[in-house]
């Protein structure tokens, strides 16, 4: 039997264990909106307030379950909206269908009513796009999609589909398995690497594990404890690994970087081996590259070869699962002659820990509530009522930084944050996504007042999905991270970073049904979190913080490692 | 350094796009690049020149091998190969230089390939070095037009067994 493009779309969803999307309807998927009915019992959709609220969603789906998210949209302007979402899933891979209506294809090209060309203009946002111009290459193509999605170097995949290409019909089957010619990730790293690797951890007096986001795409963060543990090597983490290693491990230095700990950036520029794993020395991690980590010898594991020696070079590359290739180091190293780890490594702990006592992350208290503050008992009431069993969103700028630094993550898929396009206004709908994949757990978005401004719609789908989601904004009236660049390089002059007009975030939160909370003195805080973590409906927290506080340690752009503005 | 990159890609709308999509977003320069279906219709190739450091060519190569539409990349440089560019040269062709414009092609091995009273149309292959020989040759007398096609590239056969007696490439490409 016949079946049409929009059913043929979504079995191929389910054959693909799709149970939700996220989504905004429109001319161009009338179709499949109106076939998304009849699946209602298999499919379930979210319908969000933007089309960016709807990527940022599948994203933090995809984030904290490890599933592909998916979202569905409509042409032109539905289209064009998804392109910061897109952006966001690129820069941190993240696995994420998006599918997109498109104008017949006799109108494909003649600027018809809501024509985008969405695949010409996300061809560099996405790990590949697709336009389906036959129905008969429909369930093929959603199988690539798919398949490229969460394979090798995960990313987000488009698939345009124009309006004819729904209606049409044709036989249905679903491809079992998919072979491309061009496409063929290395999983297995090169095992006369991994063992010349594993001779220069053995010779090394100052190593310092580097994990990136890798390790938790891979699945691979008990791996990466097992081998920091055998071989006592202290690890530092990037922002997108956070949560990857133990935070609680006494081998754990906290974040690296621009605004990492004095240990970390000082562990990275002295030590003698620096083992990267699925990171790639960004920007922000490595500050002036001339003078990162200039006395280590560097072993790099990741799976997309184009991340090793971009910017860094490196002495021994390997391409690979970081999964995969730990398991083989783990293995190997059980065939090596036991050495006495700890004691080998006393002195290099010992100077870390000199470092760690030197510059420790501190805030001075005061009459005002401090943004850390609020994140410490966030971590702290977590804990104790949810037993830690909670995933933080953030969205962008020093209550992202302040997160990294106060907030202690020890699992995996805790910390859902746009760290390399540094979207504003990713946090809250990526809680709403995470609280779609578990609505058991405590989903908590750390915002401030500029980036949840910039999706404050969602709220209504929030409410509507019935999603308790909590939101604690760090209230500062003004661009925080910004302004802080602004008072300590261009001479205080803050320039259009003050917000004279913010609205009333309880009253705000009551208007979309939700529950809104507030803060102004440091004894009011707990109370606060208390109360909104036991309602089981969307609570905004307005903490009303000092606005003058900056991010510290601090590298100043371009600047080296070394060279961290303290308190 | 100069560098010749053959590359095979899917033949399929937007492949292009994807190729130079990447050269222009991450910096990189393309001197020339050419595109022609191979004898699989389902495959294309690219002959792509670009100059860069081994830092830079190195990137160059990874990046094209991620695009899902590349199936293999090649860089020619350092290899032996062959190279070939052809160009059209409208040339101005009055009473007083004719028979020097066709002592030149002559020279160089070309062809005359349209004549008009006043100017010779002429093709001229060769590699880049060879074609620029021609250019500055006939610039005194007067280009009034040129097209070049940029460079396509070649790996050249091996003649002889390599040493230690191993087994050459077996690899045909379409």
């Amino acid at each position: 039997m016949k079946k049409t493009g929009a059913e043929i779309l979504l079995e191929s969803l389910k054959q693909e264990g799709v149970d939700t999307i996220f989504g905004y309807p429109g001319g161009a998927v009338l179709t499949i909106y109106d076939t998304l009915l009849k699946y209602s019992e298999e499919i379930r959709h979210i319908l969000v307030r933007h089309e960016q609220g709807a990527v940022h969603a599948a994203d933090g789906y995809a984030r904290s379950s490890g599933k592909v998210g998916v979202c569905l949209v409509t042409s032109g302007p539905g289209a064009t909206n998804t392109v910061t979402g897109i952006a966001t899933a690129y820069m941190d891979s993240v696995p994420v269908v998006i599918l997109t209506g498109q104008v017949p294809t006799m109108l494909i090209g003649n600027d018809a009513f809501q024509e985008a060309d969405i695949v010409g203009i996300t061809r560099p946002c996405t790990k590949h796009n697709y336009l389906v111009k036959d129905v008969k290459e429909l369930a093929w193509t959603i199988k690539q999609a798919f398949h490229l999605a969460k394979t090798g170097r995960p990313g987000p995949i488009l698939v345009d589909l124009p309006k004819d290409v729904i209606a049409d019909a044709t036989e249905f089957s679903y491809p079992a398995k998919i072979k491309m010619r061009s496409y063929n990730p290395t999983y297995q790293g090169h095992p006369g690497q991994i063992k010349r690797a594993m001779k220069f951890i053995a010779k090394a007096q100052k190593p310092l594990i580097y994990a990136g986001g890798g390790v938790i795409l891979s699945n691979a963060s008990k791996e990466l404890t097992s081998l920091a543990q055998k071989f006592s090597i202290p690890v530092t983490t990037t922002l997108m690994g956070m949560g990857g290693f133990p935070g609680t491990h006494p081998l754990f230095l906290g974040m690296v970087g621009m605004h990492g700990t004095f240990q970390s950036n000082m562990a990275i520029t002295h030590c003698d081996l620096l083992l990267a794993i699925g990171a790639r020395f960004d920007d922000r991690v490595t500050g002036k590259v001339q003078s990162f980590s200039p006395h280590s010898q560097k072993i790099h594991i990741d799976i997309d070869p184009t991340s090793i020696s971009k910017n860094v070079p490196v002495d021994i590359p390997i391409v690979g699962d970081a999964k995969n290739v730990l398991k083989l180091m783990l293995k190997l190293s059980e065939e090596e002659p036991a050495q006495d780890w700890p004691k080998l490594r006393a002195d290099w702990l010992k100077r870390i820990s000199d470092w760690a006592h030197s510059s420790p992350l501190i805030y001075k208290s005061g009459p005002c509530i401090k943004p850390q503050f609020v994140i410490k008992k966030i971590n702290e009431i977590t804990d104790e009522i949810a037993n830690g069993d909670v995933i933080i969103t953030t969205e962008v700028g020093q209550n992202q930084m302040w997160t990294a630094q106060f907030f202690t993550f020890t699992k995996p898929r805790t910390l859902i944050t746009s760290g390399g396009l540094g979207t504003m206004g990713y946090g809250f709908p990526a809680a709403i996504g995470a609280q779609v994949a578990f609505p058991e757990k405590t989903i908590i978005d750390i915002a401030g007042d500029g980036s949840l401004q910039m999706n404050i719609q969602e709220l209504a789908t929030a409410v509507q999905y019935h999603l308790p989601v909590k939101v604690a904004v760090l209230n500062n009236h003004c661009l925080g991270m910004v302004r802080q660049w602004q008072q300590l390089f261009f001479q205080q002059r803050y320039a259009h970073t003050i917000f004279e007009v913010v609205p009333d975030f309880v009253k705000l939160a009551e208007a979309y049904g939700a529950v809104g909370l507030r803060a102004t003195k440091p004894e009011e805080v707990e109370p606060v979190i208390r109360e909104a973590l036991s309602i089981s409906r969307p609570v905004i927290m307005d903490f009303v913080v000092d606005p003058h506080e900056c991010v510290y340690p601090m590298v100043p752009a371009g600047a080296a490692l070394t060279e961290m503005l303290l308190v | 350094m100069r560098h010749v990159i053959s590359i095979l890609v899917d033949n399929e709308p937007g492949v292009l796009s994807r190729v130079s999509g990447l050269f222009s977003g991450r910096g990189f320069n393309i001197e020339s690049l050419n595109v022609a279906e191979t004898l699989d219709s389902s495959i294309s190739r690219m002959t792509l020149v670009t100059r860069g450091n081994d830092q830079i060519i190195e990137q160059i190569i990874k990046q094209l091998n991620k695009l899902v539409n590349v199936i293999k990349v090649l860089d020619l440089t350092g290899s032996d190969y062959v190279d070939r560019e052809m160009a059209l040269i409208k040339v101005i062709a009055e009473a007083s230089t004719r028979a020097e414009v066709l002592r030149t092609v002559d020279i160089f091995r070309g062809r005359v390939v349209d004549v008009s009273p006043k100017s010779y149309t002429l093709e001229i292959t060769g590699d880049d070095k060879k074609i620029q020989a021609v250019i500055d040759l006939l610039s005194p007398i007067g280009i009034m037009e040129i097209v070049r096609t940029g460079t396509v590239a070649i790996a050249r056969a091996r003649k002889e067994k390599p040493p230690g007696g191993e087994k050459p490439e077996k690899e045909s490409e379409s």
